[in-house]
């Protein structure tokens, strides 16, 4: 019977110790968030500029915050794990997908929802494009990943640049943007989190109802193995890329549409392939590609989004910020290093586990040592 | 001095979660002797060798090295304590010369005295007669002589046990000879010496003494000369074994029965073999045979569509029909079990569930997946019906046993229901239980009307199993062999005088 019970106990384990990490760093932020100053998690109705209700409050706004990398972040974990690298021109893609996005709107004379969505399905359109090409990089004429999208994270800004032929980026006046951006009257959940839940419960449905995810991992783990089983190798990572490029294109057009503003192009985006790649990271999924949890990425995500924001409500300046985070992104790497994984692991079943069990049943067989 | 114990190891036990290694295992090696370590897979045979080289620590017992308790806790220390490891795969690396493997590593000193070094290499390749020289590149070497290198590096470094894990099995018979000539050599010298194996005959060949694990537990140690074969084969899979021949008798009734050919091959060319043609029937259990490299493999990889298929006609059931990727093959109702299981079969860290379900799900479609409880009841299903042992359908499937792998990769061809299943050494670094399992198994298919095509290297198997012989030699087919002529000297003749035919 005991062995029965370890057995469950094993493959429990196995199943959600990827979670813990990012789960941990969560709750660690949020505890240390409430006792620094509970106000962080209250949350209030306001009513903006236009007279809109919108949820407010430090933590409503770090969710609002973290929606563009949440997205980035899912797009990242599949490119990641079909192909073992990482995609370091999110960032420039991005800014590609806002120029775009204004670009298309400038043809319209009446801007309503219909030209909102074949501007974003233009814009969708060309950052796949781009993806593609970084994904026929990688998937034919096999280069490394951050080698390959080195190219578009060099020249994607000049692009974006030779694509919107003005020096700021600006979104022609209509009434939908600053929807986008902020939140639907009369509705007060702020309009990214809607998009992102959108997102997700569109990526969960493609999870549930094709086979990406294990395509995805085999041919991350195993590509040999997954030829011999019929699957299309090339075919997944340009998949992976196509999707990363989607999200590129969501996550540039909420962004352009949350700042409202005349923008550079040189100053929107800035470091979010660095951030997706960490939140990949914090999510417990490994750089090296093979399984992945999509939930463990946009948790890391998050994660990220409320270190931030933490250190912001804190008061530390704003040059001191990245300082900050260096210590928890060390901090972090550490832990979930297999090294001190392992160590905790052996410390937890010979220590607690043991104890516990010789002082409940009165035999123990996971402490040999002692005996 | 042959009773001098040299190594006691009492009371080991080593425990993974779910799952008891290793219960109270003694095992006793004595100076200037081969011991043989036997066990099926699973046995403990593996994670024995690992707690005393330090890869695993145990979790009780004690290890006795020249009289003396030690403590070993990584494969370094134990490297210095005089335990050294020659494994399966080579673990040198093949772009350094063969001095340069020797002594890597080893030496403290800023500058390096390769000169020496070459000189002192040259010196004990020869004293070990090792067909090698100090500056060659380990790579341009032999698999054989690689092997034989890293045992002299193990020499140079003062072992006083040696452990061989699986030397042999990616050797051809002379290259065996010469490892074993190597191995008494050092007999004499007094190493004692740990042979893990597959291969009975070789036990018989070299060995003085033989332990036997079973489910982790010892068995017995046994004197070679005092344990015929077949008890040691029983002793090993804990029943009294029939006589592994009578399970072949089925199929010699049945080949002379007529059956339309499944599968069809004219001019079939790839990248990696010249042009042969070949047909299976259906119902027929089919081999390729010939030395390793014969060019067996490549021909069943150029069947599937494994390999760039460069030429030739092919026809299922009659109609013709174009396979140059492996899933046009799998449309075709055709399966391939990779003669490398590592490399081409099994995907490590997904689940044994995710493992049975790959192949049949890919045949299913992208868009089409199979449901939570479908995949757990076809995982259950032939997880039963193969015996797989493992703790649970969510382990992955890269910690259960070499053979249990091999019937989880079984078990995902198979839930393709394909009527025509190539399999290329399915028995490869299997345990003589499991061995016997599928070969029953391919025997039964066969009998149901699936169309087979089997690799072994070893011959008596083929044999066994198969009712058409095809022989290779250098990448052509020198030879068809059917009925009387199934035996294992025409099958020499064939290979060595494939000329003439």
């Amino acid at each position: 019977m005991k062995k029965q019970s370890e057995a469950q106990g094993y493959s429990f384990f196995q199943k959600h110790s990827q979670l813990l990490i990012p789960v941990t760093i969560l709750a660690l932020l949020l505890l240390f968030n409430l006792l620094r100053d509970s106000s962080y998690f209250n949350i209030a109705i306001r009513f903006n500029n236009d007279n809109n209700p919108v949820l407010a409050g430090n933590l409503i706004s770090t969710i609002v915050d973290a929606s563009e990398l949440v997205i980035l972040s899912i797009g990242m974990t599949l490119v990641t794990a079909a192909c073992g690298g990482q995609d370091i021109s999110v960032g420039a893609l991005g800014t590609i997908a806002a120029t775009m996005f204004a670009k298309v709107l400038y043809l319209f004379d009446e801007i309503g929802v219909a030209q909102i969505l074949v501007a974003l399905l233009a814009t969708c359109g060309v950052t796949v494009l781009f993806s593609l090409f970084n994904g026929t990089l990688v998937a034919v004429f096999k280069i490394q990943p951050m080698i390959a999208t080195l190219i578009l994270f060099t020249c994607g800004r000049s692009i974006a640049y030779w694509i919107g032929q003005i020096a700021n980026l600006f979104i022609p006046e209509n009434p939908i943007t600053p929807i986008i951006g902020t939140v639907i009257p009369g509705f007060p959940v702020p309009t990214p989190v809607l998009i992102v839940a959108v997102v997700g419960i569109l990526f969960a449905l493609v999870f549930k109802f094709t086979n990406l995810r294990l395509y995805t991992q085999t041919v991350g783990i195993n590509q040999g193995a997954a030829r011999l089983n019929g699957i299309n190798c090339v075919a997944i990572k340009l998949i992976s890329f196509a999707i990363l490029g989607v999200c590129c294109a969501i996550a540039g057009v909420i962004n352009v549409c949350r700042i409202g503003g005349k923008v550079t192009y040189n100053s929107l985006m800035v470091d979010f392939e660095m951030k997706a790649i960490l939140a990949v990271a914090i999510g417990g999924n490994s750089l090296g590609g093979g399984k992945f949890r999509i939930i463990g990425s946009v948790l890391g995500a998050y994660a990220y989004c409320l270190l931030f924001n933490t250190l912001i409500a804190m008061k530390v300046p704003s040059t001191h910020i990245t300082a900050y985070q260096a210590v928890v992104i060390f901090l972090l790497v550490i832990f979930s290093s297999d090294q001190v994984k392992e160590t905790i692991a052996k410390f937890w079943k010979t220590w607690i586990v043991g104890k516990f069990r010789s002082k409940t049943t009165g035999t123990d067989i996971s402490s040999g040592k002692e005996a | 001095m042959e009773n001098e114990v040299l190594l006691r190891m009492t009371g080991i036990c080593k425990q993974f979660p779910g799952v008891k290694a290793l219960q109270n295992v003694e095992f006793t090696l004595r100076r200037g002797e081969i011991h043989a370590l036997m066990g099926e897979n699973g046995a403990g045979k593996s994670t024995l060798i690992k707690v005393l080289t330090g890869v695993y620590p145990k979790d009780a017992g004690k290890i006795i090295l020249d009289g003396k308790e030690i403590a070993i806790h990584s494969p370094s220390q134990a490297q210095n304590q005089g335990i050294s490891t020659v494994y399966q795969e080579i673990t040198l690396c093949p772009n350094l010369t063969v001095a340069e493997n020797i002594y890597i590593g080893r030496d403290k000193t800023a500058i390096v005295p390769w000169k020496k070094f070459n000189h002192d290499a040259d010196e004990l390749l020869k004293s070990l007669s090792i067909p090698a020289r100090a500056k060659q590149l380990l790579g341009s070497c032999s698999l054989a002589v690689q092997q034989m290198v890293a045992i002299a590096r193990a020499v140079d470094m003062q072992c006083k046990v040696l452990i061989l894990d699986e030397p042999t099995s990616s050797l051809d018979d002379h290259e065996v000879e010469m490892l074993f000539s190597l191995m008494r050599r050092l007999k004499q010298e007094g190493v004692g010496i740990i042979f893990v194996t597959h291969f009975l005959d070789q036990v018989y060949a070299v060995s003085d003494r033989i332990t036997v694990l079973r489910n982790g537990e010892l068995v017995g140690e046994y004197k070679t000369e005092n344990l015929p074969m077949l008890d040691l084969v029983s002793k090993m899979m804990g029943k009294e074994l029939e006589n592994l021949s009578n399970i072949s008798v089925g199929h010699d009734k049945r080949a002379t029965v007529e059956r339309p050919a499944f599968y069809q091959a004219e001019d079939l060319a790839s990248k990696e073999t010249n042009p042969f043609s070949f047909h299976a029937d259906e119902g027929e259990v089919t081999g390729f045979t010939g030395l390793l490299g014969s060019g067996r493999s490549e021909c069943v990889r150029a069947i599937f569509g494994a390999d760039k298929v460069s030429g030739g006609k092919v026809r299922v059931h009659g109609k013709s029909v174009k396979i140059t990727r492996p899933k046009q093959a799998m449309k075709n109702g055709i399966g391939y079990l990779p003669e490398d299981r590592k490399r081409d079969g099994i995907i490590a860290d997904l689940s044994v569930r995710d493992n049975i379900i790959l192949a049949s799900q890919v045949m299913q479609g992208f868009f089409k997946p199979y449901s939570r409880a479908e995949a757990e009841a076809f995982a259950d299903e032939y997880i039963k019906a193969l015996q797989i042992k493992t703790a649970s359908q969510d382990t992955p499937v890269g910690s259960l046993s070499g053979g249990n792998q091999q019937k989880v990769i079984l078990a995902r061809w198979l839930l393709t229901h394909p009527q025509y299943l190539i399999l290329d050494e399915p028995t490869r670094g299997i345990d003589i239980g499991t061995k016997t399992e599928i070969q029953r198994l391919v025997l039964k298919l066969a009998e149901e009307g699936m169309t087979v095509t089997f690799i072994s290297s070893e011959i008596e198997e083929m044999l066994r199993t198969c009712s058409r012989l095809i022989v290779m030699r250098d990448k052509h087919v020198v030879g068809e062999l059917t009925g009387e002529q199934l035996n294992q000297s025409e099958i020499m003749r064939t290979i060595a005088g494939g000329e003439e035919q």
